[in-house]
């Protein structure tokens, strides 16, 4: 059972690393899949949609950094003190 | 019917992806190999591609049942999920914010972790060595065969997808007989990113078709993807290596 529930969270994190990301990427695809064909034309889905993914990840990319950076910084302080 | 003019950017995808998991997979079995003995790295080895053969006949043939619009948007979203937690991930290692993919560390630490738990290995079948090369041949091979079938599902592109795979199969085993240690001089980290650009752009581009939308140039749009993603990438890579730009932030240069 233990080997069983291993092996389902190591699949599951084939597919997520950091939850905020995937569900970023996840809303936005509920986005594209049901407001799209409201709001945008047949031309614009296509481009619209790659460029939220693209936001997504440089966000997402700014936010780690930073947040990593400022982890490194809390254990080069406790190292210190 | 193949149409082997399209085909290059699945035999490339898998071939890479592949390429990444075998090197990974045969890392802890050498390191298996070599600190507990061949028998019980092989037979784990065997049990493990043996499972996965099974997994791909119990549920290769119902892919063929799944309506091709459903499949598209199931397989591009398992794709783009995959694809762009590698980019992420290869973006901020390329920045220099996480550390790089170190086989001959994680092959050094396997070997550690086999030579401290060696005292309870048991006389006939060391089962600490077989589930180690199982568990990795099984979950290294899981992520080759998902790569396969999300690249090569939805466009009739399975065999060249597989070749692609095969390939890189038969390039890391061979090295692998010819070394007897890892492959350390992969550069894994470019290999990753430009797998994560590929799967990404593959995933974007099945959602999109599951979704019905309509991409400019057809097929060929794969390759502006591509193109896109990689500008993207690039641009991500310029704003996480960013000094620090609030008090307390760090970088990962300065910790060093």
């Amino acid at each position: 059972m233990k080997m069983f529930l291993n092996a389902l969270r190591e699949v599951y994190g084939l597919f997520v690393e950091d939850g905020s990301y995937t569900a970023a990427l996840l809303v936005w695809l509920v986005i594209a899949a049901f407001v799209f064909p409201v709001l945008l034309g047949p031309a614009w889905r296509a481009p619209v949609w790659f460029a939220g993914l693209a936001l997504i990840l440089l966000e997402n990319v700014a936010r780690s950094a930073r947040k990593l950076r400022l982890e490194a910084r809390k254990v080069v302080d406790r190292i210190e003190t | 019917m193949i149409d082997w003019t399209h085909a290059g950017p699945s035999i490339l995808a898998s071939f890479l992806a592949a390429l990444v998991e075998f090197v990974e997979a045969l890392t802890i079995i050498l390191a298996v190999g070599t600190v507990r003995g061949w028998r019980p790295a092989i037979i784990g080895t065997v049990a493990g591609v043996l499972t996965l053969a099974a997994l791909v006949l119990a549920f290769g043939p119902a892919l063929h049942r799944v309506p091709l619009n459903a499949l598209q948007l199931v397989i591009g979203v398992l794709l783009l999920l995959f694809g762009m937690r590698w980019l992420r991930k290869a973006v901020l290692r390329s920045a220099g914010i996480i550390g790089l993919h170190d086989e001959t560390a994680i092959f050094a630490k396997t070997k550690t972790a086999l030579r401290a738990d060696e005292s309870a290995a048991p006389a006939r079948l060391d089962k600490v060595a077989v589930l180690t090369t199982f568990k990795a041949v099984l979950l290294e091979g899981l992520e080759v065969v998902f790569i396969v079938i999300a690249v090569g599902a939805v466009g009739h592109m399975l065999v060249p997808a597989s070749i692609g795979a095969a390939a890189a199969g038969a390039m890391v085993i061979g090295l692998g007989v010819m070394l007897h240690k890892p492959l350390a001089r992969v550069p894994e980290n470019a290999l990753k990113f430009a797998v994560g650009v590929l799967l990404s752009a593959f995933g974007a581009f099945w959602v999109g078709e599951g979704l019905r939308f309509h991409w400019p140039g057809e097929d060929l749009s794969l390759l502006g993807l591509v193109g896109g993603l990689l500008a993207v990438s690039w641009i991500g890579v310029l704003i996480a290596r960013r000094p620090a730009a609030t008090p307390g932030e760090m970088s990962l240069g300065e910790v060093r």
